[in-house]
């Protein structure tokens, strides 16, 4: 295999690829660790006030995209899928196929943000945006900014996060098309799943949370 | 000799290169150390000049010094300064980061490049602070308390958030860096019960540093979009709730004061052990009650909300469970004690801060059951005898126990040694200094002066003077140590290998200074730590 004599050597402070491998896994735990507490945090501020405002959480739902919502849910759980095979063929020792499914990886991602731009610009034309331009309909609940304040909070930290992940593929991708990786030593690789997954799962959190609180149909 | 020495040198991390590049590109853990060590020894100072002008205001009862809102911006950068920009980072990213690639016998930490990463960031952090405090001053208080920092703030609240902000994430990368180290990166044979606690203490502070950070960074940034934006997060007139703000910002305060105190108590291990020549007394119970310290720290941040209109039920159990943090905080103070029982104690300097420390700290840790009682709370909640608990814990502990480390392992750090006599001179100078301005301030509190005033009724004036006169001599007892350390790098007594007669990897392996890779080659390690029985006593070795 040619990418065998590119991939990179071990760092000199580790003995082995696989000390190596396994310290830069707990790394990337440990790192999801903290962000697991840093959206938790804003989880906890969702869940007291939609106990304190129930009524404001469910009319804002109720005026957010459920369908643009779902097709954003199955492109992410699509980007995790070819994630999962650019670490496949990161362990096969397939250079250019690891880069290629990062590469639909980056496709599916942008789809979700461009997704996401056309739902901020809709609440830009309805004036939602809390602080910004706010003038919601008639009638509406006096809490109402709450819900969508929140809203524009969790999905924009959520994107900051896919942004952040993007640059880290754009990275991986070339070290990957420059045979960097090697079936022993593609640690970089897999961790940049364990990230993506994370960011996948908050999604899996935020959809329902934001968008489906009216789903039972009361 | 002297060629050999030359030869030492330019062959330590210290050697070598010498450009400024190969210092601020540097990848070497001990290095960072170094550079931590920098840049925070200015932010302690900047942070202790603002409590010098606190302390001549304070002299006397008329607000005659400063104006109200200037006294309100000195207190709030006061703590700014000193809470984020020193006493978090201080013991792990100094100490920490030089000792304990050492002590395991590694060559460097899990990752280099975001250990320089951290510090770039805990020190642009600093210089936001800075900034915010050259453009105007923030006038919150260290706590960003709402609607202050919200609402009704017209000071550079966001500028100074932002600068804890960004820290934070320099505290996160140290968090995950040590926990990886300390996992993967031990050297053969070297089980976790055979670590150094100082080893255990880092590794408990870096399980609070990654799950209580994020949750103050999310914080932060909400009140920065409160700030910006009045989206209404924390302003009731828009159906937010302020006390949420509390409830978030104490869930990392409270817990952040383990971040300090923890790794300070690691330190104190390592020197009480050393200077008596006897094993730690109860390795396993001090091992274990870091790791019960930095739980039970998550589980009691309400105890700062007593008086905040929390209910009364939950005040009891945040009581209760305040009552907790004693056991472990008193295991360990029990188990110091009884390693100097019968010891070969020789009082070098660090001894002396160690023993410093154990009686202040239980000074500040008794007091600190009378805060978590809910009755007494409210009779001296935010009073001056909270400040002069807090002060107790993280002056008398934790910048006991940095200066303690410091003086430790200074000649392993720089091979030279501090000159004693001056050390010795400028550590009971800081203790006498430091029971002067605080004692004073508990019974201030008790009587009912609250804090964060820059007036008080005239019968306070004798416990203030007192106060301030104390506060005059801990700072020159702080400014000694500021001329003696940096003298010795050029005219100390030259070191080398191992001066206390000290156990552990970083002592007994290690060359002093450290060669850039600190070991030749892998260590393996067959005794369990502080293995001191029938060893000559730390003055015996020093004078040999």
């Amino acid at each position: 295999m040619p990418e065998a004599t590119t991939a990179a050597p071990i760092a000199h402070h580790f003995s082995s690829a696989e000390q190596q491998n396994e310290t830069a896994a707990i790394g990337m735990w440990a790192f999801l660790v903290q962000e697991v507490m840093f959206f938790g945090g804003l989880f906890t501020v969702y869940l007291v006030y939609r106990n304190l405002h129930p009524h404001a959480f469910l009319e804002g739902s109720g005026h957010l995209p459920v369908g643009l919502g779902t097709l954003n849910t199955v492109v992410l759980i699509g980007s995790s899928l070819t994630m999962a095979l650019a670490v496949r063929c990161a362990q096969l020792g397939r250079g250019k196929g690891t880069a290629g499914y990062i590469l639909a990886t980056m496709a599916l991602a942008g789809v979700f943000l461009a997704v996401k731009t056309i739902e901020y610009g809709s609440k830009w034309d309805d004036a939602l945006i809390p602080g910004v331009r706010w003038d919601p309909w008639p009638g509406a609940d006096p809490h109402l900014n709450l819900f969508y304040a929140l809203y524009f909070i969790m999905t924009g930290m959520h994107a900051i996060h896919m942004l952040v992940g993007l640059v880290l593929m754009v990275f991986v991708a070339l070290r990957s098309l420059r045979g960097r990786y090697s079936p022993q030593n593609h640690i970089g690789v897999e961790i940049l799943g364990l990230y993506w997954h994370f960011v996948d799962l908050v999604w899996i959190f935020l959809f329902p949370l934001l968008y489906l609180l009216n789903a039972g149909g009361h | 000799m002297t060629t050999t020495m030359e030869k030492r040198r330019a062959e330590s991390y210290l050697g070598g290169e010498y450009g400024i590049k190969s210092w601020f590109l540097t990848q070497d853990h001990k290095r960072i150390g170094i550079l931590y060590l920098l840049g925070l020894t200015f932010f302690f100072f900047l942070g202790g000049l603002f409590a010098v002008l606190i302390r001549l205001e304070l002299l006397t009862p008329a607000g005659d010094l400063f104006q109200a809102e200037t006294y309100n911006k000195l207190f709030t950068l006061h703590g700014i300064f000193m809470i984020f920009f020193f006493l978090l980072p201080a013991v792990p990213a100094v100490l920490g980061n030089f000792l304990l690639p050492l002590m395991i016998g590694a060559k460097d930490v899990a990752f280099p490049k975001l250990n320089l990463l951290s510090w770039y960031l805990v020190m642009a952090g600093g210089l936001f602070a800075f900034w915010a405090m050259v453009a105007g001053g923030v006038d919150t208080g260290w706590t960003f308390y709402t609607p202050y920092s919200s609402t009704y703030a017209n000071t550079h609240v966001i500028a100074a958030a932002l600068g804890i902000f960004i820290a934070g994430f320099g505290s996160i990368l140290t968090g995950v860096n040590f926990i990886a180290t300390i996992h993967k990166m031990r050297a053969p044979g070297l089980t976790w019960f055979r670590l150094p606690l100082f080893v255990w203490a880092q590794y408990a502070t870096s399980l609070i540093m990654v799950l209580g950070t994020p949750v103050i960074a999310i914080t932060i940034l909400l009140v920065a979009i409160e700030r910006l934006f009045g989206v209404g997060i924390f302003d009731p007139g828009k159906g937010g709730d302020p006390i949420l703000f509390q409830h978030l910002f104490w869930f990392y305060s409270h817990p952040a004061v383990y971040i300090m105190i923890l790794p300070a108590m690691g330190v104190i291990s390592e020197l009480v052990s050393c200077f008596s020549r006897k094993r730690v007394f109860g390795y396993k119970f001090i091992a274990f009650s870091s790791l019960a310290i930095a739980v039970l720290g998550f589980l009691v941040w309400g105890h700062h909300m007593f008086v905040s209109g929390q209910s009364l039920y939950a005040g009891m159990i945040f009581s209760l469970l305040s009552f907790l943090v004693a056991i472990p905080s008193a295991i360990k103070v029990f188990n110091w004690t009884a390693t100097l029982y019968r010891g070969s104690v020789s009082l070098a300097t660090p001894m002396l801060y160690a023993l410093g420390f154990i009686g202040l700290f239980t000074i500040g840790g008794l007091t600190g059951i009378f805060l978590a009682t809910l009755a007494i709370d409210i009779h001296v909640h935010d009073s001056y005898f909270v400040v002069a608990h807090f002060h107790y814990v993280m002056v008398g502990g934790v910048v006991m126990a940095f200066l303690g480390g410091l003086h430790f392992w200074w000649p392993k750090m720089f091979g030279r040694m501090y000159p004693e006599w001056a050390a010795k001179v400028s550590a009971v100078v800081i203790f006498v200094g430091f029971n002067l301005t605080f004692l004073p301030q508990f019974i201030l509190g008790y009587l009912g002066m609250p804090r964060r005033y820059h007036a008080y009724p005239e019968e306070f004036q004798v416990l203030n003077v007192l106060s301030t006169a104390g506060a005059s001599i801990l700072g020159l007892g702080f400014l000694l140590s500021l001329v003696y350390m940096p003298w010795s790098l050029i005219y100390g007594r030259k070191v080398r290998g191992n001066p206390w007669g000290a156990k552990g990897l970083e002592w007994e392996v290690v060359d002093t200074p450290p060669s850039p890779h600190n070991f030749h080659e892998t260590p393996s390690v067959e005794e369990p730590p502080y293995n001191y029985e029938g060893e000559y006593t730390a003055a015996e070795v020093a004078h040999a």
